[in-house]
This record gives structure tokens, sequence and C-alpha cells, in this order.
């Protein structure tokens, strides 16, 4: 007890030097906690959003589909099954017709994968009413994302050439009226694909009530199916890679993490090892007085453990409104973030757990008490008559 | 205590490294001190005298012989045991005061009574005491970096007396005081060793503190050349 009151006096009156050093590992705390929290976060926006946009409550793939090999989808589409129409027809599900095809924006050609899509549909987060609208009587209603509309020079209102095969192997080509460009959050339904009504697609390929896939609504109650046609695709294995990769980006924020951990316990031990040094002689007056080494080591100990407690309770203390503020408002994304290869929306929302929270304090102030032990263990060593010298 | 000799001391060698060779600064130093002695250790500068106290108060080792503390043999204590023997028997008188910075002359004084555990009331009322003996009860809440020379130096009188401590060591306690403040706080200290029957074991050059010393053993190049009685 004596030696915490003498611990708390030693740093409250210490001046700049703990203050600093709590200042410091307070912004490490909170910067931490928010790396993480924008990371999980991130993550889970990326999730939510894939889920929302694109996956849904799980997909059912005619058997040949396979979304990396383009050459498969002129084969993978078939009759959908009496037991799932009825499910698409009550707004539990979604038929999509997947068919490669190649456009010919100014004067180029470029391959692209036509989506047919239910105008009406409401299973996936994906404005898809847009192509009810329509230009031209001829031309085929269709809508782009944000990033295909760079890559390709693509605007709203502007006519683009297709060629597609349809089901007779025979090419066949028209005009798509671009109705608008809009922000698809998942980068999957954006590059390379332009999305059309499912009906007209269905006319192009002469393949009527086929399709490729169908995505059952998020919480939709389980589907099945009789039919050997048809696999179903659960989140787990739609969002695999997904997660695979949000993983392997994890390791930014784990390098973050030990950069900032870093920093403030350098910042610490630097501070341990100037103070004793500049506090030689009343480590010398304190032994005279008839301390042991080992309690002035000690008391040194305890003044790092409370520079951590000070510093957790500064971090909360301006960190929690911050971090509130910042998970409830968000944080606007550059566009380059926006445009990246995950599935961001235009504001992230940190997210933060308890145990977070929890985890960074208690790796912090073990991390504290073991660099504040290291510097301290010349004390020990530290002859009196030395110390008393200032030596 | 039925040793009248709280200090013994026989065949006192120190030797300090120095590269490969050593450096002697106490050579078979005999020294036996009374109870209640007010006993200088007087001799120019690098004589040893600090060395010596340093001994007597468990701050450092001999490299031979043995030095005698209230009956315990200081070659023979660890950390501990040394702490131990510096609180409870020995106070400190320093020539830079040496007083804690961040603590009030209260709080200073106050110090060795925490390490022997005191309670609250005691502690306060001994503080109180030892500062009315330096007459320095004013300053209570001051800070070290609020004194004087002087009274900062009685501070440390003060803090050394606090215990009531069977040994005072004190080395060059005038040595950054002018002579008015030098003659007060000797005579302080005198009055501390009649009342309390405290041993004063000092080490100074200084003429001032020799005129009130009862014994003067003169150290020279780590030798005791004269030990004698002064009435």
């Amino acid at each position: 007890m004596f030696l915490l009151k003498l611990a708390f006096k030693n740093i409250t009156h210490s001046g700049l030097r703990a203050w600093l050093n709590i200042i410091a590992l307070s912004f490490a705390f909170v910067a931490i906690v928010l790396t993480e929290g924008l990371y999980d976060g991130l993550s889970e926006q990326v999730r939510d959003a894939e889920i929302d946009s694109n996956v849904g409550g799980g997909q059912f793939w005619q058997k040949n589909f396979d979304p990396y090999d383009p050459f498969s989808y002129e084969k993978s589409h078939a009759v959908i099954p009496a037991d799932l129409k009825k499910d698409i027809d009550n707004g539990n599900a979604t038929p999509l017709l997947i068919v490669s095809g190649a456009i010919f924006p100014e004067h180029h050609i470029q391959s692209v994968r036509l989506n047919g899509i239910d105008p009406d549909q409401n299973v996936i987060n994906l404005p898809a009413s847009i192509l009810k609208e329509s230009g031209n009587i001829n031309s085929i209603p269709g809508f782009i994302g944000s990033r295909m509309s760079k890559s390709t020079g693509l605007k709203a209102g502007d006519y683009v050439s297709a060629r597609w095969r349809n089901n007779k192997g025979t090419f066949d080509a028209g005009d798509i009226r671009i109705n608008k460009v809009i922000d698809i959050v998942a980068p999957l339904n954006d590059r390379n694909q332009i999305w059309i009504p499912i009906e007209k697609l269905r006319d192009m390929m002469q393949t009527p009530d086929e399709a490729t896939l169908i995505i059952l609504k998020k919480n939709a109650r389980k589907i099945y199916t009789n039919s050997t046609d048809w696999v179903f695709k659960g989140q787990d294995f739609l969002l695999k890679d997904l997660n695979e990769n949000i993983e392997r980006k994890r390791i930014y924020s784990t390098f973050f993490y030990i950069v900032l951990t870093g920093i403030a316990l350098l910042a610490v031990f630097d501070a341990q090892v100037l103070s004793i040094f500049k506090r030689k002689k009343e480590i010398g007056i304190l032994i005279a007085l008839g301390m042991t080494n080992w309690n002035v080591n000690f008391l040194f100990i305890i003044e790092g453990c409370m520079i951590g407690l000070f510093s957790l309770f500064a971090g909360v203390l301006y960190g929690l409104p911050l971090l509130y503020y910042l998970a409830k408002e968000g944080i606007v994304l550059p566009l380059m973030v926006q445009q990246s290869q995950f599935a961001i929306g235009l504001t992230l929302y940190p997210k933060y757990g308890f145990n977070l929270f929890i985890m960074t304090g208690v790796i912090l102030f073990i991390s504290v008490i073991i660099v504040s032990f290291l510097p301290t263990r010349r004390i020990t060593k530290l002859s009196p008559t030395d110390a008393l010298r200032g030596k | 205590m039925n040793n009248p000799n709280i200090i013994k001391i026989n065949n006192l060698i120190k030797d300090y490294p120095m590269g490969k060779k050593f450096f002697r600064a106490l050579s078979e130093i005999n020294l036996s001190v009374n109870t209640g002695e007010f006993c200088g250790i007087v001799g120019p500068s690098g004589s040893g005298k600090t060395t010596l106290l340093n001994i007597v108060g468990a701050l450092d080792n001999p490299t031979g012989g043995d030095a005698v503390v209230m009956e315990r043999n200081v070659k023979r204590l660890d950390h501990k045991e040394a702490a131990q023997l510096r609180n409870e028997s020995i106070g400190f008188i320093f020539q830079t005061y040496n007083l804690l910075p961040v603590y009030t002359v209260f709080e200073n004084v106050e110090f060795p009574l925490l390490l022997l555990k005191k309670d609250k009331q005691e502690r306060k009322e001994l503080v109180m005491r030892a500062l009315e003996w330096v007459g320095i009860s004013d300053k209570a809440d001051s800070r070290p970096s609020q004194l004087s020379g002087g009274e900062s130096q009685r501070v440390a009188v003060a803090r050394a007396m606090v215990k009531s401590p069977k040994i005072v060591i004190a080395d060059e306690p005038t040595a950054n005081l002018d002579a008015a403040n030098s003659h007060n706080i000797l005579q302080t200290m005198q009055r501390l060793n009649d009342e309390l029957k405290t041993t004063f074991l000092f080490a100074t050059h200084d003429e001032k503190v020799i005129g009130y010393l009862h014994r003067k053993v003169v150290l020279n190049d780590g030798k005791i050349v004269d030990d004698a009685i002064i009435n």
C-alpha cells in the first residue's frame, strides 16, 4: 500500500514526462481499438453486403455452373424445377440466367457476362426495377455498375452493341441501352457485367423458363428440390473465398497492431530507462533511508503499471466518445477504397466488441509491466553509494 | 546496551578497482565508537572519510576486515538485512541534503516512518516533533524547492532523527551552508545528541564542525593518523 501511494505520488508529481507517456500509451490504445474495429467493421460489412447483394440465403446452381469458367455458362442452364418455381413465385427466391457475350464499346470488343434478372425481384439488394424502363423499342434495357462504367466508358442513356450465342449455337446481336449506372456494392456483380431482364435474355437465348442459378432470400426458410440438375450451395461455401481473402488481409491489421503496440512500448521503455538514469540519486536516497533494492525496483514497476492503468483510463475517457461517434456516424471511404475488390459501402462503420477492448487493454497492460520491469532490473544491481553519487 | 561500542571496526580495508589494479581507499582501519559519542572523521578530500561512513552505514561493503555496527557485521549482511539496519538504527545526513523533491517537508520527514510501518497518528506526532526540534514546523507543507539551504539541511536532520536512530551518519553536513546556518545545524545536532544520546558520526573537513566535536579521528590517505578526545 505504501509503495502504491509512493508510486502514485511520484507519477502525479513527475511533471510532463509521465503524462507524455500516459498520452502516448492511451493514444496507442485508442488507435489499436480503432484499427481493429475498422477491420472488424469492414469484414462484417463486406460479408453482409455480399450476402445482401449476391449470396442471399444460399443458391441453387445448375450442376454444370462454374462461376470461374465462362465457357461453362453455355451448358449451365436448365428449366427451373417445379418445387423451386413455387418459391420463386412467392418471392423467396429469384432466378438468374448467366450468359457469356461480348460488347463493342468505343470501337473495341470486350467480353462480358450478361446477367438476366427479374426486374420485380426483392431477393437481393440490386435495383432491378431499373430494367422496367425501356428506351428504343428494339433495344434491350440494361444497367451496369460504376466500375463497369469506368472500364468501358459507358454512361446512362448510352447504347452498346452486344453479341451472344444462343442455345442453338447461333451468334446473335442486339443493342443494349444503359438505363442507369448504379453503385453496386459487390464488385462481383459489377466488373464486366451487364444486367438485363431475365425474360429478355431467355428470348435472346431461346431458353424459356431456364436459369443458371437461383438465389434464395437471405432469411428464407430452407428450400429443397428433388431435381438432380440443381445443386445447393450454402452461405459458407459461397463466402469461402471472401472469408479467406479477409483473413489474408488481416495480416495488415495485425501489422498495425504490432507497430502501434511496439511504438507505445518503446516509449514506455525509453521513459523508464531515462527515469532510472535521471532518478539514480533518488534511488540512492531511498536505499539509504532503508528501502531494499528490490523495494525500489518494485516501486518503479508499480509506477510503470500505474502509467499503463492511467493510459487505459485516459484512453477510455476520450477514446470511448470518439469511437462511439465513429461507430455511429461511420467513416466515409475514399473512392479508391470504394472501388476495391471488396463489397464495401460508401461509409465504413467500425465495430468494436467488448473482447476487443478487454484484450487490447490486457495485452497493452501486460506489455507495459514487462517493459517497465526490464530496465528496472539494473536497480537490483545498483550500488547504493554509486546511486547516491548519481553514477 | 551492554556493549558500549556501538561501532567497532577492525582492520578494515576498502579497495576500488581501477582498470587492472586496485586503489586502496581505506587501509587497516581500527576504530571503536561508543554509544552517544559526537565523533568526527576529519581529513582532506580523498582521505577515505565518506568511504568509511558508507561502510558504517551499511551502504557499502569492506574488502577486508570487519565493521560491526550495532553488533551486526556489515560484511555479512545481505541487501535486506542491510536495509533493515539502516531503516531501524541509522539516520543519514548528506552534504547535498538529498531530500525527495516531489514530497513536502512533512512527507520527506515522514518517509522513514512509513518504512517502519508506524501508524498514521504516530507518524504525524513524530514528524511534527522532529520538525519542532529543528525549528521548521511552519514549513511542513513546503516543497524542498521552496526552502533555503539551511532549511533544507534542517529537514534532512529532522528526517534522520525522526525515527530516533541509534546512530546518525552525517557526511559533510555543513559544506553547503553559510556560517550562521552551519552553527545553527550543529547546535541542533549537539542538542539532539545530549537529549537523545544518539551517536553522531561526522565526515568533515570544516573547521566549524570540528569545533563542536567531542572526538576527532583524523584520516589521511585511508589511514587513521590521529584519534583524540576533545574537551
